[in-house]
C-alpha cells in the first residue's frame, strides 16, 4: 500500500495542475494578507478563496484524476493485493498532495504573515474540505462508470454544496421562520461541510458577535468549545463517511 | 453659560475661604464627625494622610474639606460615608472607599442631597456601590475624580456617577470604570458631561433618561457592556465622543430611544456591535461621524422619523444600514459609503447614482434573525449584488443621493 501512495503522489506531485494551484493558492494569500493590515479581515477574505476555491477544485481535480488512472487501477487489481487497499491508496496519494498544496500555498503565508488562533482553524478547515471533496470524488467515482458523467457530477456536487444548499436552507428558514427553528437549524447545518467550516472559522473572529446578536442559541452552542467540537466531528463525519461507503460499494463494482 | 456658573462657584468658594479658619484632622486624633461638628461655617479642613474609620459622615455646614495626600475614608464595606446636605460645600483629595452594599439603600461614597453650588473635585473613589450621588441638586461640579469598582453583575452594583432630579450640574474629567452605569442621569436638566471617560462598566457607560438640554462633549465611552443609552430626552447634544469597542451581544455605541431634536456630531464609533441603534426618534441630525468596523453602523427602526444623517464616513462595517419597515421618512445626503461602487462623469465629488445602503441581507436577517447563520456565505453575496442591480426588496425611499466619492476628512 505505501508502494502505491508513494507513486501516485509522486506522480502528482509532478503534474501542472497541483503545481499551479499551489502557486495560485500561494500568490492570493499572500497579496491578500499583505494588502491589508487588519489580519482578521484578511482572513476573512482568505476564508472566502478557501471555502470557494478548495471545494471545486479538490472534488473536481480528483474526480478526473481516478477516471484517468483507472487503467493503473485495474492493474494493480490485476496483482495480489486487496481491493480496498488500492483504493485507499490511490486516494491517501491523491490527498496528501493536495493537501500539500494547500498547506504550501495557504498555510506557510498564514503562519508566517499571521500570529492567531484562527489561522490555524482556517488551515485545519482548509485542510478538512480537501479531504471531505476528495473523499466524494472517490465516490462519484466507484458510483460512476462514465468520466463525463462523473465530472457532470462533481460539479453539480461543489455547486449544490457552496450555493444551493445555502438557498434551500434560507428557504427553510424563511418558511418556518415563525416556529424556534434554532435547533433544526444547527442540525441542518451540519449536512453541509462548507458552511460547517464558515462557521467554525467565523466563531474563532470577533464577528462571531453578529451571530450571537440574533440568537441566543447560536453563541451558546456555536460560541462555546462544544459547538466546536460539534463543527468538527461532522466534519470527520464527512470525510469518513463518502470514503466508507466508497470502499463498501468498490468491493463489489464490476471494473 | 455652564462655565461660567462653574467661575462663580469657585470664585465664591475661594472668595469664602479666605475668612474661615483652617482645621488640622489627624487620624486617631477625635474625629472626622466631631470635628465637622465643631468648625465653623466657612471652614477648611485639612484632613491629614492616614486611614479614617468613620462612616455616615454627617456635612451640614459650608465647608471645605481637603485631603493631604489622599487620606483613606474606609466604610468597612457596611456603610455609607459622605452625606452633604449644605451648599457650596467643596470636597477634595480624599480616598473614599467601600461602602456597603444593600438592596435598601443606595449606599454612596460621596452623597449630595438638595444642595446647590458643591464642588467634587479630585477624589479617589473606591469599590464603592455608588461612587458620587446626587439627589436634588443644582449648580454642582464633578471635576477630576476617579471611581472604580468591581462590578461583576446589574444587581447589586451602583453607579459611578449618579444624578437623579438635578438641574445644571458639570461633570468633567473623570474616569470611572468598574461600576453598572458609568454616568447615570435621570431627570437632569441643561447640564454638561465633558472629558470624561467611562470604560469597562457592567452596564452602560453612560446612562441618559428623561434628561433634556444636556450636552455631552469630548467623553470616551469604551468596553462597556451595552455602550450608552440615550432614552426619553429632548435637545440632547453630543459632540466629540469616542464610542469603542462596545462589542458584545446586545451592546451599542449609543442607543437611542424616544429622542427629539437633538445632535449627534463629530464622534467615532469604532468596533462596536451597533453603532447607533434609534427607536422612536425624531428630528435628529446625525453628522460629520465617523462609523468604523462596526457590525451594524446603524440601525434605523421604522418608528423614526425626519431624521438627518449627513457628512458621515461609513467604513469596514459588516452592515451600513439596517431597518425593519418599508418606510422611511428620515434623509441620507452627502455620506461616505466605502461599499459605494457607482461613478463620478460630472466630477462634482458626488456620485451620480444613489447609493442604497441598507442590503438585502441586512433586510432579510432584521425580519428573520436566524438568517444570520448565513453570514458570509456565497449566496448572500449574491443577493446582494443581484439586488444592486436590480432592486426590488430593500427600502426605495432609504438612498443617499449624493453618495461622495471621497471620504470626508473629519481629523
Amino acid at each position: 500500500m505505501k508502494t502505491i501512495i508513494k507513486y501516485v503522489s509522486l506522480d502528482l506531485l509532478r503534474n501542472k495542475t497541483i503545481l499551479i494551484y499551489t502557486a495560485l493558492l500561494a500568490v492570493i494569500s499572500i497579496s491578500v494578507l499583505n494588502m491589508d493590515n487588519n489580519a482578521s479581515k484578511g482572513l476573512l477574505s482568505l476564508m472566502n478563496i478557501t471555502l470557494l476555491f478548495v471545494p471545486l477544485i479538490s472534488i473536481l481535480f480528483a474526480t478526473i484524476y481516478f477516471f484517468n488512472s483507472i487503467e493503473f487501477i485495474e492493474l494493480l487489481l490485476a496483482q495480489p493485493i486487496k481491493r480496498n487497499k488500492v483504493l485507499l491508496a490511490e486516494y491517501t496519494g491523491l490527498v496528501l498532495s493536495l493537501c500539500a498544496a494547500y498547506a504550501i500555498g495557504v498555510g506557510l503565508p498564514l503562519l508566517i504573515l499571521t500570529k492567531q488562533v484562527a489561522a490555524l482553524v482556517l488551515l485545519v478547515n482548509g485542510l478538512l474540505l480537501t479531504l471531505t471533496f476528495s473523499g466524494l470524488a472517490l465516490l462519484i467515482f466507484v458510483l460512476c462508470k462514465d468520466k463525463t458523467r462523473g465530472i457532470g457530477i462533481a460539479i453539480v456536487i461543489s455547486l449544490f454544496f457552496s450555493l444551493l444548499f445555502d438557498g434551500l436552507l434560507l428557504t427553510f428558514i424563511y418558511s418556518f421562520s415563525d416556529y424556534p427553528i434554532d435547533k433544526p437549524i444547527v442540525g441542518l447545518v451540519a449536512l453541509n461541510p462548507i458552511d460547517l467550516s464558515r462557521i467554525l472559522m467565523l466563531l474563532q473572529l470577533d464577528v462571531s458577535v453578529l451571530m450571537g446578536y440574533s440568537g441566543a442559541l447560536f453563541k451558546k452552542l456555536l460560541g462555546s468549545a462544544a459547538g466546536s467540537i460539534y463543527a468538527v466531528v461532522c466534519m470527520m463525519f464527512w470525510v469518513t463517511v463518502p470514503l466508507l461507503i466508497a470502499t463498501l460499494k468498490f468491493r463489489k463494482k464490476d471494473l | 453659560m455652564l462655565s461660567r456658573n462653574l467661575i462663580t462657584i469657585i470664585f465664591f468658594s475661594v472668595a469664602f475661604q479666605a475668612k474661615g479658619a483652617t482645621i488640622n484632622v489627624y487620624p486617631g486624633q477625635g474625629n472626622l464627625q466631631t470635628t465637622i461638628d465643631k468648625a465653623d461655617r466657612g471652614d477648611t479642613l485639612i484632613v491629614h494622610q492616614g486611614l479614617y474609620k468613620e462612616h455616615d459622615i454627617l456635612v451640614n455646614k459650608k465647608l471645605t474639606i481637603k485631603g493631604d495626600d489622599f487620606p483613606v475614608i474606609d466604610g468597612g464595606k457596611k456603610y455609607q460615608l459622605f452625606f452633604i446636605t449644605a451648599d457650596s460645600v467643596v470636597i477634595e483629595g480624599l480616598q473614599v472607599q467601600n461602602t456597603g452594599r444593600s438592596s435598601m439603600t443606595d449606599m454612596a461614597g460621596i452623597r449630595l442631597q438638595n444642595v446647590s453650588h458643591v464642588i467634587v473635585r479630585n477624589n479617589l473613589l473606591l469599590y464603592n456601590t455608588y461612587g458620587i450621588y446626587l439627589q436634588n441638586s443644582s449648580y454642582c461640579a464633578i471635576l477630576n475624580n476617579i471611581a472604580l469598582a468591581n462590578a461583576k453583575d446589574e444587581l447589586n452594583n451602583g453607579n459611578g456617577i449618579h444624578a437623579w432630579k438635578c438641574n445644571h450640574l458639570l461633570i468633567r474629567n473623570n474616569k470611572i470604570s468598574g461600576h453598572r452605569d458609568g454616568i447615570y442621569f435621570e431627570f437632569v436638566t441643561d447640564s454638561k458631561i465633558s472629558h470624561n471617560i467611562s470604560i469597562l462598566n457592567v452596564r452602560y457607560g453612560l446612562h441618559f433618561m428623561f434628561s433634556s438640554n444636556d450636552a455631552y462633549l469630548q467623553n470616551q465611552f469604551v468596553d462597556n457592556g451595552a455602550g450608552v443609552a440615550v432614552m426619553f430626552s429632548k435637545n440632547v447634544i453630543m459632540l466629540n465622543n469616542t464610542f469603542r469597542h462596545n462589542w458584545g451581544d446586545a451592546a451599542y455605541g449609543i442607543l437611542l430611544k424616544e429622542i427629539s431634536d437633538s445632535k449627534i456630531e463629530h464622534n467615532y464609533f469604532t468596533k462596536n456591535t451597533v453603532a447607533i441603534y434609534m427607536e422612536g426618534t425624531n428630528r435628529i441630525n446625525v453628522a460629520n461621524n465617523e462609523f468604523d468596523e462596526n457590525g451594524w453602523a446603524m440601525r434605523i427602526q421604522a418608528s423614526c422619523n425626519a431624521n438627518m444623517f449627513e457628512g458621515n464616513n461609513f467604513q469596514a462595517n459588516s452592515f451600513d444600514v439596517a431597518t425593519n419597515g418599508t418606510m422611511m421618512l428620515n434623509t441620507f445626503d452627502h455620506n461616505y459609503w466605502d461599499k459605494y461602487d457607482g461613478y463620478d462623469l460630472d466630477k462634482d465629488k458626488t456620485g451620480d447614482v444613489p447609493y442604497y445602503p441598507v442590503s438585502i441581507y441586512a433586510v432579510v436577517t432584521e425580519r428573520v434573525p436566524v438568517t444570520m447563520i448565513l453570514y458570509r456565505s456565497f449566496l448572500t453575496d449574491i443577493m446582494d449584488q443581484v439586488e444592486k442591480v436590480l432592486p426590488s426588496v430593500i427600502p426605495e425611499q432609504l438612498k443617499d443621493d449624493h453618495p461622495m466619492m471621497k471620504k470626508w476628512d473629519l481629523k
